[in-house]
């Protein structure tokens, strides 16, 4: 299974093709079935009461005048929720960080929520909630995560030894020795803000109790790994007793669709009260209590280098405030390990994550699971790295980037990268970017003294996801399988069925599982079926996180239907009376090489399989479908004392060149071209790809210029709604250009590699990249993300005697 | 977030709406397009025990040109002015003006009335009302009609001297009778459709020479309510407006502002925005007042 | 405090439909729970995501944006009403598919609204009229470009199947050339190669 069948992407008959997606025709026709969409009779529905305090102790909540209110059905608190279920795991060994859905006896955020309302209607719920009165005793807080990493600090879980989750310096080479032999040193300090991917649909779940067949329906807008098992858990039921509905489309997610919380309260409920209920979460409720916001980081990042600009040793330490849980996201200071040293050269590095709580909504898994802020970091460094020198940035990562046939290499924290050709993609780009364009547009642009810059970048998706961080940061934990599954079946009409066992969020899987059994058993994708199994009846799988499906859904898949093949094969030989090798299959039929005439149809074989057993070959079961899981490529691993273990298996790479101008006198940013190079290796539909690349740019805009989850010092999240959460709209993106390049990986099916990514990686690296080009001329940067259009005008503003520019026109 | 519990009354005429304002009381509120409104109602923060619906009031959307000014029903939909091709050649400020109102979605809902009392600081039309010393009529059955002038209606940020039993039934636009007049509407803002940071307009109009014989300037988003500026602009009238006057016209405003701070901006970005704007939009409204007869544009210093 | 019911009748989609709804009900709440239309989605319920955009008397709206007691007796159409009458995809619905200009879905409805109420106005839009025709449309998938070239697709299509003597005039309001410049600069490069 490991080995690519080829090089060329031309060699497929489906693959990497042009194909219509094979879900887009019921969304554009409103026949899409979203969680919302589904209504059971009968169903009650909740509305929940948050708190107004960052940090309080719930000394009494009443709910009488609640309970009275028209069309209540019942008010549930965190004490009753924690009496009947089992508090929700953490990802690190922290077990006194104890997370329920509804606070127990003390809120540890502004927002999280103290009780829930059930009502007949949301309304009437919502109206019935502002009658619950809590009565909150205020306890002190911490906001700064600088601040909460102090030993004095209040701690936002009194029980737990400090608010660290995780703290570890790892040292992978001889660092101190590369440091003091190295001519030049740099240190920065660049911090990434609190932003998210804010999906346009909230989350939601709908769960209905069969008392009579001990069974819970979820129907939830989810994306997430072990979610059926983590909900039965916490519901203290065993797992055959929850059946996730995985046959529900999702309204985008990019990592943050985990709504364990939300599912266990809703589900609780249903039990209790026996009634379906449902839980649509209110965009207030999604911002603020929703747990989904991200990685909110501050870096120092020290490289040691020559007078050439060649890295000799690197440092990096990160402090992520994961707000006021943990859950997951201490994880997001361990993916970046896999790529610690982006697409370069760096022999050795010290790593220094902490994770950090405060008194803030809680961190959830963001698209690239914390690999992009890192990458944001590491390429801030190589720039002041060739600013320092005088050196071109792109001459200085073109020193540094690990060359064609260096692969695979071993990178100091353990990890092989798999392939890639870093140079070629990066000259693709800047020739489609015309880079010597860009640079006399800017100096044209700046000699009329207009502010200017290109912006470059060269970073890693790290692909294929194994969650190698959870042995890494958790010695208790010794999950070293992230397997994925399909089941191919051909039934007795000769029709493909194919089975995935997890939700879609936007990525087209049952595009990508049809092309792929299609390219196996040479048949018309068109007419390949792919279905969602429900949590009882699926095959093991870990849900479309880190980047994985292309390499495992599409490995998984190409699995089974390689069994189907073999199983056609060996009808065939049986029938024809000549050894497997001496047959040819094509199309669905099979033949005998030397005389083609003598051949089994497509028809022909199915009948077989499905009536003529007594034509079976002896030993193969009847009827037609085979199964496949698949354990990821290259994992298996436990960590090395010192921190050494592979993450990822492959390694997709991203070029990006942006120029920008900003507008002097209002500090207006203005992307005025941005072209990417990608290689994610065999592109399985290109489409699917471009379109996450686009969209991963797009998000990597929000996150550098627009986007922040900006809480007061007194702990209020002050972008709560969409007015003050700020989205980028097409009139904020611009155009990009994608040019494509593939270097296969060969630990894949097909030589594919991920790329759900794709974009977001390397885009806000290279915007940052651009606006600090720009202000070099004033010997001004900015470190810190999103760069907003103040913080560009303080940097650019000008002597205020200066007259204001021009070459800005009102509208007309 | 749904909104409190509410009672609705389609209104058949003004009369009907007025005569229901005054028997509801003063937790009754009138609806239109809502576009405004009807978020702050799904958020709780406003809740009218009525809502009295004018969308369908003939009487009160209409838009009526008149030599010297130009008249608009409360109710009138952004979209119709914003179509409305006479308009738009006869105050050309209205559509540049729109450009900036939300999106098509909520201009098509949304009503320049509506825009009026809801009174963001930062909104256009209420910036737009107050550049061209605009009218108010308001009517309650209580006391019958009267008149305003907008830069005496708005008394603070969303906040108003309407009374709670009053409808804003007509905004009068005075027309500028000069042949050669140019009109300009800039802002900031950090998303396209978002409410301004800052926004200003200009109107100009010259005479044969260029020299300035009329002027007004307003900037919103830089204090509590939009703000009239024409006591600046006075410095331009007779003169053949320089760069350099304009500029002291932009930095005499910012002397006089104290923005409001907020999350996405502070009072000193503020100022500079207002003096940038302000320049802006004086420079573009001269230019074409200038283009009015294919003279140059002003005499630059 | 009980709430009275009140009785909406609206034509979607060229169908009469009567419901009964609370005042406070919001259209988009309307269409998806008592008439069971969830082609329209929610995203933000204060105006500003675009997910709820539906055609209200011809014109694209937010459906958040109003209470069903305020669309009574008017005329709607939803992401279910753009296909043909025979039920195949709509040119415009055909070009999403074609250019894969979506991927969860969920923005979808709402930006097939904006999109149809661009054509519909304007059959030749350049790029910047079309990222303003969805400005108000937020799509947290695509980046936008997949979206942009479906609707130019989408154009150039129509613009196909017309003939030539009936084409109508561009009569786009002024407004439409006239919004100030979020973007510019756009190369018309290839999106890829």
């Amino acid at each position: 299974m490991s080995a690519p069948d080829t090089n060329s992407p031309s060699a497929f008959l489906h693959i990497g093709k042009k194909r219509r997606t094979k879900e887009d025709p019921r969304f554009v026709t409103g026949r899409g079935r979203f969680a919302a969409d589904i209504a059971i009779p009968g169903m009650k529905h909740v509305a929940l009461v948050a708190s107004p305090y960052p940090s309080a102790r719930i000394v009494s909540i009443d709910a009488r005048q609640a309970l009275a209110s028209p069309g209540v059905v019942s008010v549930l608190t965190g004490a009753e929720l924690a009496r009947h279920t089992d508090f929700l795991p953490v990802g690190v060994d922290a077990p006194k960080v104890k997370r329920y859905p509804l606070a127990v006896d003390q809120v540890r955020y502004a927002g999280e929520w103290v009780a829930a309302v059930v009502a007949d209607s949301r309304a009437l719920a919502e109206d019935a909630a502002e009658l619950v009165e809590v009565e909150y005793d205020p306890l002190p807080y911490v906001i700064d995560p600088e601040q909460a990493v102090r030993a004095d600090a209040h701690r936002v879980h009194a029980d737990h030894s400090s608010n660290i989750l995780f703290h570890r310096k790892f040292v992978w080479g001889e660092v101190d020795a590369a440091f003091a032999a190295a001519p030049h040193h740099l240190e920065c300090r660049v911090r990434w803000g609190r932003s998210s991917t804010v999906p346009i649909e909230t989350f939601v779940v709908l769960a209905n109790w069969d008392a009579g067949a001990g069974l819970m329906d979820v129907w939830a807008s989810i994306q997430m790994p072990k979610y059926p098992d983590q909900l039965a858990r916490a519901l203290r039921l065993p797992g055959n007793a929850v059946r996730v509905h995985f046959d529900v489309d999702v309204g985008g997610s990019y990592g943050v669709k985990r709504g364990i919380k939300h599912t266990v309260l809703v589900a609780h409920l249903a039990r209790s009260l026996g009634v379906p209920v449902r839980l649509i979460e209110d965009r207030l409720e999604n911002m603020r209590g929703g747990d989904m916001q991200g990685p909110d980081r501050i870096f120092n990042v020290a490289l040691a280098y020559d007078d050439h600009g060649v890295v000799k040793g690197m440092r990096i330490r990160a402090l992520d405030d994961v707000g006021a849980h943990a859950g997951r996201s201490p994880l997001q200071l361990g993916k970046p390990v896999g790529a610690i040293i982006g697409p370069y050269r760096i022999p050795c590095v010290e790593y220094e994550p902490c994770s950090v709580m405060t008194n803030k909504t809680p961190q959830e898994a963001v698209r690239g699971f914390g690999q992009s802020p890192t990458n944001y970091a590491i390429e801030t460094a190589m720039d002041k790295m060739a600013r320092s020198l005088g050196l071109d940035r792109i001459e200085v990562r073109r020193r540094n980037l690990i060359g064609p046939h260096e692969f695979p290499y071993l990178i100091p924290s353990g990890t092989h990268y798999d392939s890639g050709d870093y140079a070629t993609v990066l000259d693709k780009a800047l020739t489609q970017a015309d880079y010597d364009d860009l640079v006399r547009r800017r100096d044209a642009a700046r000699a009329h003294g207009r502010l200017a810059g290109i912006g470059i970048s060269t970073c890693l998706e790290p692909s294929g996801g194994n969650s190698s961080f959870e042995v890494l940061f958790n010695p208790k934990n010794e999950t070293t399988t992230w397997m994925d599954s399909a089941l191919v079946r051909v039934d007795l009409s000769g029709s493909i069925t194919a089975v995935m066992n997890t939700s879609t969020s936007g990525q087209g899987h049952e595009t990508l599982v049809s092309t792929v059994v299609a390219e196996i058993l040479e048949r018309d994708p068109a007419n390949i079926r792919v279905i969602h199994a429900d949590s009882l009846n699926a095959l093991p799988s870990n849900s479309p996180v880190g980047s994985r499906m292309a390499i495992m859904l599409g490995g998984a898949a190409a699995g089974a239907a390689r069994r189907v093949r073999a199983n056609l094969l060996s009808i065939a030989s049986h029938n024809l009376g000549v050894p497997v090798e001496a047959l040819t299959y094509a199309e669905g039929s099979a033949w005998v090489t030397a005389e083609p005439d003598r051949r089994l149809t497509w028809d022909q074989l199915v009948e077989i399989a499905h009536r003529k057993f007594h034509q079976m070959p002896p030993g193969l079961e009847p009827g037609l479908q085979e199964k496949y899981v698949w354990e990821v490529p290259t994992g298996g691993g436990l960590p090395t004392a010192d921190g050494r273990i592979q993450m990822y298996p492959c390694h997709s790479f991203e070029a990006h060149v942006v120029y920008i101008e900003i507008d002097r006198d209002t500090g207006k940013p203005q992307i005025q071209r941005y072209v990417c190079g990608h290689d994610c290796g065999v592109m399985i539909t290109p489409d699917i790809v471009h379109g996450m690349t686009y969209g991963g740019i797009a998000h990597g805009i929000g996150a550098a210029l627009y986007e922040k989850f900006a809480f007061s010092e007194e702990g209020q999240l002050l972008a709560g709604t969409f007015m003050d959460y700020l989205i980028p709209s097409a009139l904020e993106v611009p155009s990009v250009s994608i040019t494509d390049h593939c270097t296969p990986s060969p630990l894949t099916t097909f030589g594919q590699k991920g790329s759900g990514e794709a974009g977001y990686l390397g885009g806000p690296a290279a915007i940052a990249s651009a606006i600090n080009d720009a202000l070099a001329p004033l010997a001004q940067s900015i470190d810190e993300l999103p760069m907003t259009h103040e913080a560009l005008w303080t940097r650019a503003r000008r002597d205020p005697l200066e007259p204001v520019q021009r070459g800005h026109a009102p509208s007309e | 977030m749904k909104p409190a519990p509410f009672e609705y009354q389609r209104a058949q005429s003004i009369e009907h709406a007025l005569g229901l304002l005054a028997e509801y009381g003063p937790e009754a509120k009138l609806i239109a397009g809502g576009q405004s409104l009807t978020p702050m109602m799904a958020m709780r923060l406003v809740r009218p025990t009525w809502l009295i619906d004018i969308a369908g009031i003939d009487a009160l959307s209409h838009v009526t040109i008149m030599d010297h000014e130009v008249r608009v029903g409360g109710a009138t939909p952004q979209y119709v002015l914003e179509e409305h091709a006479e308009l738009g050649q006869c105050l050309p400020i209205i559509g540049q003006a729109l450009a900036w109102v939300g999106h098509i979605q909520t201009r098509n809902r949304g009503t320049i009335g509506g825009s009026m009392v809801h009174a963001d600081p930062s909104a256009e039309l209420p910036l737009v009302s107050v550049l061209l010393d605009a009218r108010l009529i308001l009517q309650s059955a209580r006391a019958g009609r009267r008149e305003l002038l907008a830069r005496e209606f708005f008394n603070g940020p969303m906040s108003t001297v309407i009374e709670p039993d009053e409808c804003l039934i007509e905004i009068v636009l005075p027309r500028w009778r000069a042949s050669r007049c140019g009109s300009a509407f800039d802002e900031v803002a950090i998303r396209h459709g978002d409410f301004a940071l800052v926004s200003a307009c200009a109107q100009m109009a010259l005479d044969a020479e260029g020299r300035c014989q009329q002027a007004a300037l307003a900037l919103g988003g830089a204090d509590n309510i939009p703000l009239d500026c024409s006591a600046e602009v006075t410095a331009l009238i007779g003169q053949l407006p320089t760069e350099d006057a304009i500029d002291g016209i932009a930095r005499s405003v910012v002397a006089r502002l104290s923005p409001p701070t907020d999350l996405h901006a502070s009072a000193d970005y503020r100022r500079a925005l207002a003096r940038t704007l302000c320049v802006r939009v004086l420079r573009s409204a001269l230019a074409r007042a200038g283009e009015r007869t294919g003279t140059p544009a002003g005499q630059m210093a | 405090m009980s709430e009275r019911s009140y009785c909406v009748t609206l034509t979607v989609n060229g169908l009469e439909r009567t419901g009964n709804c609370s005042a406070r009900t919001s259209l988009v709440d309307f269409l998806r729970e008592t008439l069971r239309l969830t082609g329209t989605h929610v995203g933000c319920e204060h105006g500003i995501c675009g997910a709820c955009s539906i055609m209200l008397d011809g014109r694209p709206v937010r459906s958040c944006l109003m209470f069903a007691v305020q669309a009574d007796g008017h005329s709607l159409t939803t992401v279910e009403g753009l296909s043909q009458p025979d039920g195949q995809m709509s040119i415009l619905q055909d070009s999403f598919c074609e250019t894969h200009g979506l991927q969860c879905g969920y923005c979808t409805p709402g930006m097939l609204i904006a999109a149809q109420a661009l054509l519909d106005r304007n059959p030749n839009p350049d790029e910047h009229t079309i990222r303003d025709a969805i400005g108000g449309n937020l799509c947290r998938c695509t980046g936008y470009q997949q979206i942009v070239d479906a609707i130019q697709l989408a154009a150039s299509r129509l613009a196909a199947d017309r003939p030539a003597a009936n084409q109508p005039a561009a009569n786009q309001p002024a407004r439409a050339q006239s919004a100030p410049a979020g973007t510019t600069g756009h190369d018309k490069a290839s999106h890829r190669s």
